[in-house]
C-alpha cells in the first residue's frame, strides 16, 4: 500500500512458553497516529520493538516506510524514534547533553547539533533545567527530555511506548499537548497505552489488542459505539441475592452481568433508563439494593464486552521502574489463557 | 512555544553507506559513548573513589601491617608488592566494565542505542574505552601512592612506562570478560556479585602479594601460571630488574587470547541480548 507508514502482516513472536504476538495485523497511514490500545502483556510493547528493530518476529513481516525490518534494519533505524516505558536518559548527563548524545549518535551534521538540542529544550520547557543532571528533573521533565531524545533527528516515524504511564495527571496532559503540536507537524506516530482516554484524545484509529492480535480496529468512535456506555454496578447484602440479580438485569445488558461477591456489574447502553428499569425489576422480586452507581466504561470494561474475558489487570506494571520491561510482558501475557 | 526551525537533513539511510563512512561513523560512535560514560565518572566520583581506595587500602596493610612478616627473594617487600598492586587495581576495576552495562541495560538507555543508526560495536567500545581511560589515571594514582610509601623503579623511566602500558593492555582484555559477565546479568549488583568468584582466586592466588614457591605444591602449578601472576612478573621484571623477554611475551599472549575469546563472545551476546 503506497501511503502505509507501518504494516505489520501476520507478525509472531513467541518468548518461550509465551505467544507474545500471534499474527498481528497492522497498517498505520502515512501522517496519521494510531493507537495500540490493550492491558499489560497484550503484546504492544512486543509490537513496538518489533517494528524498532530491536527484535526479530518469528514469522510474518513488517515495514516500516515500505522497507523491512529485519532485511533493513540499518535504514529503518535512520527513519525512526523511539520513546518507551521508562525515560531512557542518561541521568548523569544534562538535559542539553543528552540531546546533544543523540544528535551525535543519530549522525546529525556536527554544526546543527547544538542548535537542534537549544530548539528541542525551549519547545519542551526545559531551557531553564537544561544544564542540570538530569537526575535531578522530575518524572514529567524526564519523560518530555525522554520524548525530545526521540525526536532529535526528525524522524517521520515515531513511536511512543506507554508515553505517560505513571506520570501524574497534569504531567499527562503536559505531554498530551505536546504530542498533538507533533502531530500537527505530519509525523507518523504509532503510540502504545493501556488508557482509553488516552488513544480516544490522541489517535485517529485505534486497535485494540489482546493476547498478541487485533480483537478490534477502527476509529474510536466506531468502537465506543461497539462498546457499552455506560457500567451500571450494583451491590447487595449477600452473594446470594447478587447471583438472583444478575439474572434477572442480564436481559437488560449488552453482555453478560459479571459477579463478584456481593456486587453485580452490568454494561448497559442508556444509563439513566435501564437503571430505573433494573431496579423496578429487583424491587419486584424482593431484592434489597445495598448500593447502587452508574460510571463510564473503564478499558476493563471495554475488554469485558469484546472479548468476554476480564483484562489481566492486578500486575506490577510498567510503574515500577525497576522491573525490567522486555521480560516481563511475555511473563505477563502468559497468565491468561482461552 | 517557538516552532522547530534548525534545518535537519535527512538522514541518509544507514544500510546505504560505504564502508569506509561506516568505519568512520563506528569510530565517532565509539568516541562519543566513550565521552558520555567518562562524563558519569566525572559526575559520580564515588565509581572512581571504589577502585581508588580499595587499592590504597591494599597498599597500606600489605606494606605496614603484613609486609613485615612476608620475605621476597630481592630485598624490599613495597618494591615487591607496587607491581602487584597496580594488576590488582586494573583487574578490580575491570568488574566496573560489567556493572556499568548492566546497569545500562536495566535502564532502558541501551534500547535506545539500538534503536538509533549507530555502529553495533559502539556500546561495548564505548564503555570499555572510557575503563581504560580510568584505568590511566588509577595507575597513575597508584604509582604516586607507591613512591610516597617508598617504592622504587629499579631500572628505567622507559622500562616503567612499558610496565604501565602491559598493566593497561591487561586491563583492558579483562573488561571484556566482564562485559560479558554485565551483558548477562539482570542488574549491577548481580553483576558485580558474579565478577568477584573469577577475579578473588585470580588476584589472591597469584605472585600480586606474596611469592608463589611459598604456597603448596598443587596450588603453585595454578599460581605461577595464571594471568595475573604472569602479568605481575613481567611488571616486576619492566620495573625492578631481571630477565623481561619470556615475562612480557606470555603476558601479551593473555591480553590478546583473553581479546580473541571474549571481544567476538561479548559482541555476540550484546547483539542477542534483546
Amino acid at each position: 500500500m503506497k501511503d502505509a507508514a507501518i504494516v505489520l502482516d501476520h507478525v509472531s513472536k513467541r518468548f518461550g512458553p509465551v505467544q507474545a504476538l500471534d499474527g498481528l495485523d497492522l497498517t498505520v497511514t502515512a501522517g496519521t497516529v494510531y493507537g495500540l490500545l490493550g492491558p499489560n502483556g497484550a503484546g504492544k510493547t512486543t509490537a513496538v520493538r518489533v517494528l524498532t528493530t530491536l527484535i526479530r518476529p518469528d514469522a510474518g513481516q513488517a515495514r516500516v516506510l515500505g522497507l523491512d525490518v529485519v532485511s533493513h534494519a540499518a535504514d529503518v533505524r535512520s527513519l525512526i524514534g523511539l520513546a518507551g516505558q521508562y525515560a531512557a536518559v542518561d541521568a548523569n548527563l544534562t538535559g542539553r547533553e543528552n540531546l546533544r548524545l543523540m544528535g551525535r549518535l543519530a549522525h546529525l551534521p556536527r554544526r546543527a547539533i547544538a542548535a537542534r538540542a537549544g530548539e528541542l529544550l525551549e519547545r519542551f520547557e526545559l531551557t531553564d533545567a537544561a544544564d542540570r543532571p538530569s537526575r535531578t528533573y522530575s518524572g514529567g521533565m524526564r519523560r518530555r527530555l525522554d520524548l525530545a531524545a526521540a525526536l532529535v533527528h526528525r524522524p517521520p516515524v515515531l513511536f511512543l511506548d506507554e508515553p505517560t504511564t505513571g506520570l501524574d495527571p497534569h504531567s499527562r496532559r503536559e505531554l498530551w499537548a505536546i504530542i498533538e503540536e507533533l502531530v500537527a507537524e505530519g509525523t507518523t506516530l504509532l503510540l502504545t497505552t493501556q488508557y482509553l482516554e488516552e488513544a480516544d484524545r490522541l489517535a485517529g484509529r485505534v486497535a485494540v489488542i489482546d493476547d498478541g492480535r487485533v480483537i478490534a480496529e477502527g476509529t474510536s468512535a466506531e468502537l465506543k459505539s461497539r462498546m457499552a456506555t455506560t457500567v451500571l454496578a450494583l451491590a447487595f447484602h449477600d452473594p446470594g441475592s447478587a447471583g438472583k440479580a444478575a439474572e434477572l438485569v442480564s436481559p437488560l445488558a449488552t453482555a453478560p452481568a459479571l459477579v463478584e461477591g456481593t456486587d453485580v456489574e452490568v454494561a448497559v447502553d442508556d444509563g439513566p433508563q435501564t437503571l430505573v428499569e433494573a431496579l423496578r425489576t429487583l424491587d419486584r422480586a424482593g431484592l434489597v439494593v445495598a448500593s447502587v452507581a452508574l460510571r463510564e466504561p473503564s478499558l476493563d470494561d471495554v475488554f469485558l464486552t469484546l472479548t468476554g474475558h476480564r483484562a489481566a489487570t492486578a500486575t506490577p506494571g510498567p510503574d515500577s521502574p525497576s522491573s525490567d520491561h522486555h521480560r516481563s510482558e511475555p511473563a505477563l501475557a502468559g497468565r491468561k489463557s482461552r | 512555544m517557538t516552532t522547530a526551525t534548525t534545518p535537519v537533513p535527512p538522514t541518509p539511510l544507514a544500510g546505504r553507506q560505504t564502508p569506509l563512512t561506516r568505519l568512520r561513523w563506528a569510530v565517532s560512535d565509539a568516541a562519543a559513548l566513550t565521552g558520555r560514560n567518562l562524563l558519569a565518572y566525572v559526575r559520580l566520583p564515588q565509581l572512581v573513589i571504589f577502585s581508588t581506595i580499595q587499592p590504597i587500602m591494599f597498599v597500606l596493610i600489605f606494606r605496614y601491617v603484613f609486609g613485615g612478616a612476608i620475605q621476597v627473594p630481592n630485598g624490599s617487600f613495597v618494591d615487591y608488592l607496587m607491581p602487584g598492586i597496580f594488576v590488582q587495581s586494573v583487574a578490580f576495576g575491570a568488574v566496573g566494565t560489567g556493572v556499568g552495562l548492566a546497569e545500562d541495560m536495566g535502564k532502558g538507555i541501551i534500547e535506545r542505542f539500538r534503536s538509533l543508526p549507530m555502529a553495533r560495536s559502539s556500546v561495548l567500545a564505548g564503555r570499555t574505552l572510557a575503563d581504560l581511560v580510568r584505568n590511566v589515571f588509577v595507575v597513575f594514582l597508584m604509582v604516586v601512592v607507591g613512591f610516597l610509601v617508598g617504592f622504587r623503579v629499579g631500572t628505567n623511566a622507559l622500562a616503567f612506562l612499558a610496565g604501565v602500558l602491559l598493566i593497561l593492555a591487561f586491563g583492558y582484555a579483562l573488561s571484556w570478560i566482564f562485559a560479558l559477565v554485565g551483558l548477562g546479568a539482570s542488574n549491577a549488583e548481580t553483576a558485580q556479585a558474579m565478577a568477584f568468584p573469577t577475579l578473588f582466586p585470580l588476584v589472591f592466588a597469584s605472585s600480586a602479594f606474596v611469592p608463589v614457591d611459598t604456597m603448596p605444591g598443587w596450588l603453585q602449578a595454578f599460581a605461577a601460571n595464571q594471568p595475573v601472576s604472569v602479568t605481575v612478573d613481567a611488571t616486576r621484571a619492566l620495573m625492578l630488574g631481571g630477565p623481561t623477554t619470556s615475562a612480557v611475551l606470555q603476558s601479551l599472549a593473555w591480553t590478546v587470547g583473553i581479546l580473541v575469546v571474549f571481544a567476538p563472545l561479548a559482541v555476540r551476546r550484546y547483539r542477542r541480548a534483546a
